[in-house]
């Protein structure tokens, strides 16, 4: 047999960075560790800033690939526009969700240096998925990442609920893992190939007969899977129990850098192998869309926890992202791009504003705790009332925009009755969103939060609640990048 | 014609093996009844020519799963007893369950179909047994073709390492442990102390 060659590790450049800078600061980290709380809590802080510092390095080192589509490793990890694009927004997502978490993981005894280096190989997991051409690649990444959201999710272990929201997801999510690999199997066994690229010249080669049954089978199992990690209706069940369980910070991070990241498999699975199969599998989609919308509307009105209430809020979302997928061609992936990328601002920003609610130097999560919030915290209630009315989809904020390009879409495909149930399910939705507003500004201020707001948290507010408001006066790179992505994706 | 009978060896030992897993009354026995089936199957793939498959089966599934399972079910006292009562109760609706997947099975392998071009487009052919062994071929390209999900793997196990230290690790105060630099400082005059007793008396 010939020699192998040394392969090509240009395309996976970022990806061997963030795991080197992993595997060094857990080095770091167990070498500097002490019996001493105060040295614990210094190390937790060094190693927080530099895994920032690495998340956005690696941010740099993917944008330097922008441009054309390369492989690596015999074709099974492919790095593209639709990659790169998807690439910056976990990444921003993941270093921004670090910096507004520290100040809470302090105050809560939860400082421990394993924090961060597991959001990194969570986020390397993440990139993994976004860059996956083959079907084993796309497990592995999957897997890496949900192992690392286990463990986090359980971080504050002698907490009843946060363990519990460990053990929920892990059970749910090796369940969701079994029938994704049960799928994937099938495809396997019925195609002869694991491989993304093979797979789509395959099924175009097809004929008018389509593909055997036994295709249509492990496709319907690997959306099913994909289904619970993005956590759209039917698959939710875990989410809000996992959210309101999970250490705050942990909710923001799952909030948005493994939504998004989910979500952007979802759409290389489903366009790229299987896009000549639309046709078999654009009613599933359209079905778990319209159900996340409605179930994500309606559900969150009872919600007393602002994190359950998000919970529900984020399935909504998927639900509208969806939408986008559904439609299945290039202008559908670009809006659903569009709102994954307005969805982080939108979503960082909320929780930061979450993370600033504290009554005694205790954490509070209650919707009625936010009551006076707009006398005692003026610019936090202006920045939560721009994030809600964003979130609730009210022109011109950002979230108007992210819906109108996804709803657009599905008008062109002449999915009509997508559109509608989208637009009522929004209508519905931003009664919750606004009752939040009404509930900051209006009701009587009992016992106020606590003052001053972390530094950190506020430049994080500020930032993303400009982005909220600006996005309508200068709209082009976003929109022409996502565009640009999309197109990579089928051109590819 | 030995291959033959090998084969109906460790067939017929299997199931009847995995039969007894089920029934047995003690589960340490049932446990044992595993590790008996792994031992059949993994004959199976020797005479497949799979040995590869077959000592991976041996080290890993009776190495460490089925010891795993005998030190659970030591471990943990559960009453076997109670678990298996109502089980003719549910018999009927669990048999009827049990045709009704049969049912949809054979329906399934029915319709069996399998791509026209799955041959063709097959990732990595398996090579002739004539040629090289399988260990040595899946050892040729595990290093090389699929080096990335390789190293992907060993992430994936550095993460569960990590994720297992993270949560059940503790600091306790509480445990003794020994510090060589303190017992080598230590001198005699600190640690033993001299009294004069008195005849007749304690100290």
């Amino acid at each position: 047999m010939a020699n192998a060659q040394f392969p090509d590790l240009i395309p996976a450049i970022p990806e061997l960075f963030l795991a080197g800078i992993a595997m060094a600061l857990l080095m770091f980290g167990v070498f500097q560790k002490g019996g001493r709380d105060e040295q614990n809590v210094n190390v937790f802080r060094v190693i927080s800033w530099m895994a920032v510092i690495g998340l956005v390095l690696a941010l740099l080192l993917t944008t330097a690939l922008s441009g054309g589509r390369l492989v690596a490793f015999g074709n099974i990890f492919v790095s593209d526009g639709y990659a790169v694009f998807c690439k910056v927004l976990v990444l921003t997502g993941s270093a921004s969700t670090l910096i507004i978490s520290k100040g809470y993981l302090e105050r809560q005894g939860l400082a421990r240096f394993e924090y961060p280096i597991l959001v990194i190989f969570a986020t390397l997991g993440m990139m993994m998925m976004i860059s996956a051409n083959d079907l084993i690649s796309l497990y592995l990444g999957l897997e890496m990442q949900s192992l690392s959201l286990y463990v986090i999710a359980a971080f504050q272990r002698d907490d009843g609920r946060s363990t519990e929201a460990g053990l929920k997801y892990f059970v749910l999510g090796a369940l969701a893992s079994g029938m994704l690999l049960y799928g994937s199997s099938l495809v396997y066994g019925f195609a002869g190939t694991t491989n993304f690229d093979t797979l789509a010249k395959m099924f175009t080669d097809a004929g008018p007969d389509g593909p055997g049954t036994g295709i249509i089978f492990g496709i319907v199992f690997i959306l099913a899977g994909l289904a619970f990690k993005v956590s759209a209706v039917p698959f939710h069940m875990w989410t809000p129990d996992v959210y309101e369980g999970a250490p705050t910070p942990v909710t923001a991070f799952f909030a948005v850098a493994p939504k998004i990241a989910a979500l952007a498999l979802f759409m290389r699975v489903m366009v790229g192998p299987f896009g000549d199969l639309l046709a078999q599998w654009q009613q599933i989609v359209v079905f778990i869309s319209v159900a996340s919308m409605i179930l994500g509307a309606f559900a969150a009105i009872n919600q007393r926890n602002i994190k359950r209430l998000m919970a529900y809020s984020s399935i909504g979302h998927v639900g509208f992202a969806l939408v986008g997928l559904a439609v299945g061609n290039e202008a559908g992936v670009r809006a659903v791009l569009i709102y994954l990328t307005i969805y982080l601002f939108m979503n960082v920003g909320t929780f930061a504003c979450i993370l600033a609610m504290r009554r005694g130097g205790r954490m509070v999560e209650g919707i009625d705790d936010l009551a006076g919030f707009g006398k005692t915290h003026p610019m936090a209630a202006l920045a939560l009332t721009i994030f809600m009315f964003s979130m609730a989809g009210i022109p011109p904020l950002a979230g108007f925009f992210g819906k109108l390009y996804v709803f657009l879409a599905a008008i062109e495909a002449q999915l009509y009755g997508l559109a509608i149930i989208g637009v009522l399910t929004s209508v519905v939705g931003s009664f919750y969103y606004l009752r939040i507003i009404r509930i900051m500004y209006f009701d009587d201020v009992e016992d106020p939060l606590d003052k001053p707001v972390d530094r950190d948290i506020g430049i994080i507010v500020t930032v993303t609640a400009l982005v909220m408001v600006l996005f309508f006066a200068y709209p082009a790179p976003v929109i022409a990048n996502a565009a640009a992505a999309a197109a990579s994706l089928f051109a590819g | 014609m030995i291959e033959a009978l090998a084969f109906y060896m460790f067939a017929c030992t299997a199931v009847a093996a995995a039969v007894l897993v089920i029934s047995a009354k003690n589960p340490v026995h049932s446990v044992l009844f595993l590790i008996l089936t792994f031992f059949n199957a993994a004959g199976l793939f020797v005479l497949l020519g799979a040995e590869f498959l077959a000592m991976i089966l041996v080290v890993v599934y009776v190495g460490a799963v089925a010891v795993l399972f005998m030190f659970v079910v030591m471990m943990l006292d559960i009453n076997f007893v109670e678990l298996r009562q109502g089980f003719l109760q549910y018999l009927p609706i669990g048999g009827l369950i049990g045709i009704v997947l049969l049912v949809e099975l054979l329906v399934l392998v029915g319709g069996w179909t399998i791509t026209a071009d799955a041959a063709r487009s097959a990732v990595a052919k398996a090579p002739a047994p004539e040629v090289t062994s399988n260990t040595h071929a899946l050892g040729e390209i595990i290093y090389t073709q699929y080096i990335y999900l390789f190293q992907a793997a060993g992430l994936v196990l550095l993460v569960a390492m990590i994720g297992a230290i993270v949560l059940t690790h503790r600091h306790r105060d509480s445990v003794k442990k020994q510090n060589i630099g303190d017992q080598l400082a230590r001198r005699a005059e600190e640690a033993v102390e001299l009294q004069k007793v008195d005849i007749g008396k304690g100290i």
